[in-house]
C-alpha cells in the first residue's frame, strides 16, 4: 500500500523553532546554513532541559533510581535510532561524538585489517573528513587511495568507478549527498558493485539524512554514519551503524571504562556490542535529545519533508536563475535542497558579507570540499541549503538581497 | 601625518555615513586606492592565513619608513586592508609596532564584520606588525 504524503503548514512547524523568531541586524532572520547544522526545536531542548533538570546521571552501572532512569532512556534512544535506520540489531549502533568521529572509528580500526599493496576508494564528492581520516590510513598501512572522479553536473562517473574496483579493492567510501553541491549519489549501486569485488562500504550520511531516511539493511550499507546535529538534534552526538560481523572485526578505538569486560593488569578483556566502541561517559543527554529529535522528524515525515524540500528547491532554482550572471553549481538531476552557487565574478566571501548584513544566513567558502573546487577552478561559492521549516518568501529575500549585494559589488 | 593623526582623519570620514550600507561602499570605494602589490610578490609566502579571500601583502623599506602594497581577491577585504596600509604604509617601524589601532572600533569594522572576517582583519594587523618587527633591526636608531 502506497503512504499517503501529507503536506505540513510551515508556518505552523515555524512555531517549533524558536530561533526561527528572532532577528538578525535589525531583519527578521532567514537562515539557510541547514546543511552545516538544522536548528533546534522546541520539544528537543525540552529533552535537554527536562535530562538535566529531572534525572541527570552517570548510566549503565548505577543502582541508583537516577542512574537506572537515565540508563532507560538512553538505551530508549538508542533504539529509535536503530528503528530510524532499520538497523537489524540495537548494538549495531554506535553512539559517537558526530560524523566525523564515527569515520574515525572504521578508518582506525581498518589499520590492522589492511595491508601494503590493498586499494580503498573514495569520491570526488567528499567532504575533507571523508578523505583526510583515509589518506591517514594509507599512510599507515600503504595501502593506495584511489578516487572516483565526478563531471561537470557534480554527478558521479560510475563508469570509471566500475573500472578501479578490482580485488585489491578493500573498502570504499562515498558520501550519500554532497555537502557543497546537493548530488545524490546512486549509492545502491555504488555497494553492490563494491560488494561484488568483496570490498567493504561506508556510506557518509551527514548530508543525506536530514532530507532521506535510509534502511541501511535494504542498502546493504557495511557502515553508514550521521550527525545528530544536522537532524534537528544537539551537536556532539552522531551515529555509526556497523554490520554486526564489521563491528566484531574492527578492534576498539578508545580504551577506558564502560568498553571493558575484565580488567587485569595481565590483561583485559573487551566489552560486547556496542560498549566496545563506546569508552568513557557517553554524551547521555545528547543521545536522548537525539532520540527526541529523531521522533520529531518522523512524527512529520521524510516523505513530506523530501516533498516540500523539493518544491522549495525548485522555486529558489528558478527565482535564482532570474539574477543575471548567476551560475549553478552542482546541476545534478538528483540533488537535495542545497544550491551552491556564485555570481559573476564577484567573490562568495563579498556576497555571504553583504547578504548576513540583510539578515540572510548562508555559507561561503570551500565547504570543507576543497578537490570540488579546484575541479570548477573556483575560490568557492556561496552555498544556499534548505530545510522543511524555510518558506517560499524566505527565498524572495534571498534574491532581493543577492540582488543588492550585486550591484554594490560590481 | 603620524598614525593617530591618519586614525583621527578615518574616524572623521566614517563618521559621515549614517547605515552600514553606506560604510561598506566608502570602503569598497578606498579598495580602489589601495597601493597594488607587485605580480611577483602575490605568492603564497605573502599572504595571510586566517582569512576566507586571499589576502597578500608585501613590506619594504625606505628611508627607514615601511612601505606596505597589497591586494585581495575580495573586494570587501581589499577594501579593508587599504584602511589598513593608509594607516601604517610611510611610518616608521617603531611607531608601527606600538600603534594602537582604535580607529577599527570607532568606525564599526569589528563589530559589524563576521567573527570569521574579525579574525582575518585581526591577522592582517598582526602580519602588517610582524613586518614592522623584521625590519625594525635593518633600520637606523
Amino acid at each position: 500500500m502506497q503512504k499517503e504524503i501529507v503536506m505540513f503548514d510551515v508556518h505552523k512547524i515555524r512555531e517549533d523553532f524558536p530561533i526561527l523568531q528572532r532577528e538578525v541586524n535589525g531583519k527578521p532572520l532567514v537562515y539557510f546554513d541547514n546543511a552545516a547544522t538544522s536548528q533546534t526545536p522546541q520539544v528537543v531542548i525540552d529533552a535537554i532541559v527536562n535530562y538535566y533538570s529531572t534525572y541527570n546521571a552517570n548510566i549503565h552501572r548505577g543502582v541508583h533510581t537516577l542512574s537506572q532512569e537515565a540508563t532507560d532512556a538512553y538505551e530508549i534512544a538508542r533504539q529509535k535510532v536503530q528503528a530510524h535506520f532499520n538497523a537489524q540489531h540495537a548494538h549495531e549502533i554506535i553512539l559517537t561524538a558526530g560524523t566525523t568521529h564515527s569515520i574515525n572509528i572504521v578508518a582506525s580500526g581498518f589499520t590492522s585489517l589492511l595491508s601494503s599493496g590493498d586499494e580503498i576508494i573514495v569520491s570526488a564528492l567528499e567532504h575533507h573528513s571523508n578523505i583526510v581520516p583515509w589518506q591517514m590510513l594509507c599512510e599507515r598501512t600503504g595501502a593506495v587511495l584511489k578516487v572516483i572522479p565526478m563531471d561537470e553536473e557534480g554527478t558521479l562517473v560510475l563508469d570509471t568507478y566500475e573500472a578501479l574496483l578490482s580485488e585489491k579493492t578493500k573498502l570504499v567510501f562515498v558520501n550519500h549527498v554532497s555537502n557543497a553541491l546537493g548530488t545524490i549519489n546512486p549509492i545502491e549501486t555504488i555497494i553492490t558493485q563494491a560488494h561484488a569485488v568483496g570490498a567493504a562500504v561506508l556510506i557518509d550520511g551527514a548530508q543525506s539524512c536530514p532530507h532521506i531516511k535510509p534502511d541501511v539493511q535494504a542498502l546493504d550499507a557495511d557502515f553508514y554514519v550521521a550527525s545528530a546535529h544536522k537532524l534537528c538534534g544537539p551537536t556532539g552526538v552522531g551515529v555509526l551503524y556497523g554490520k554486526e560481523e564489521w563491528l566484531h572485526k574492527l578492534p576498539p578505538y578508545q580504551g577506558g571504562g564502560e568498553m571493558i569486560d575484565q580488567v587485569t593488569f595481565e590483561k583485559t578483556t573487551y566489552a560486547g556490542l556496542p560498549h566496545k566502541f563506546e569508552a568513557g561517559t557517553p554524551n547521555i543527554c545528547g543521545g536522548i535529545a537525539f532520540g527526541a529529535a529523531l521522533d520529531y522528524m518522523n512524527a512529520i515525515g521524510f516523505e513530506s519533508i523530501a516533498a516540500y524540500e523539493h518544491e522549495l528547491l525548485t522555486y529558489a532554482t528558478q527565482q535564482l536563475l532570474q539574477i543575471e550572471g548567476l551560475k549553478i553549481y552542482g546541476t545534478s538531476a538528483h540533488k537535495t535542497a542545497v544550491i551552491s552557487f556564485n555570481i559573476d565574478n564577484i567573490h562568495p566571501y563579498d556576497v555571504g558579507t553583504i547578504v548576513d548584513k540583510l539578515g540572510i544566513a548562508v555559507r561561503t567558502g570551500h565547504h570543507c570540499a576543497q578537490p570540488i573546487m579546484d575541479f570548477y577552478k573556483i575560490p568557492g561559492t556561496i552555498r544556499a541549503s534548505f530545510s522543511f521549516y524555510n518558506t517560499k518568501e524566505e527565498i524572495d529575500a534571498l534574491v532581493t538581497a543577492l540582488q543588492k549585494a550585486k550591484m554594490m559589488l560590481s | 601625518m603620524s598614525i593617530q593623526e591618519i586614525q583621527e582623519e578615518i574616524i572623521d570620514e566614517f563618521s559621515m555615513f549614517d547605515d552600514w550600507m553606506q560604510r561598506y561602499e566608502y570602503m569598497i570605494e578606498l579598495g580602489k586606492s589601495l597601493p597594488l602589490i607587485d605580480p611577483q610578490y602575490k605568492i603564497d609566502e605573502n599572504s595571510i592565513k586566517g582569512c576566507q579571500s586571499k589576502v597578500w601583502v608585501h613590506a619594504a623599506l625606505t628611508a627607514d619608513k615601511l612601505v606596505f602594497t597589497a591586494d585581495s581577491d575580495a573586494i570587501i577585504t581589499k577594501g579593508i586592508i587599504a584602511i589598513l596600509v593608509r594607516v601604517f604604509s610611510g611610518q616608521h617601524p617603531k611607531d608601527i609596532i606600538e600603534a594602537d589601532t582604535v580607529f577599527i572600533d570607532e568606525i564599526g569594522l569589528k563589530e559589524h564584520l563576521s567573527p570569521t572576517r574579525a579574525n582575518g582583519l585581526v591577522s592582517m594587523i598582526k602580519q602588517l606588525k610582524m613586518y614592522a618587527i623584521a625590519y625594525q633591526t635593518q633600520v637606523s636608531q
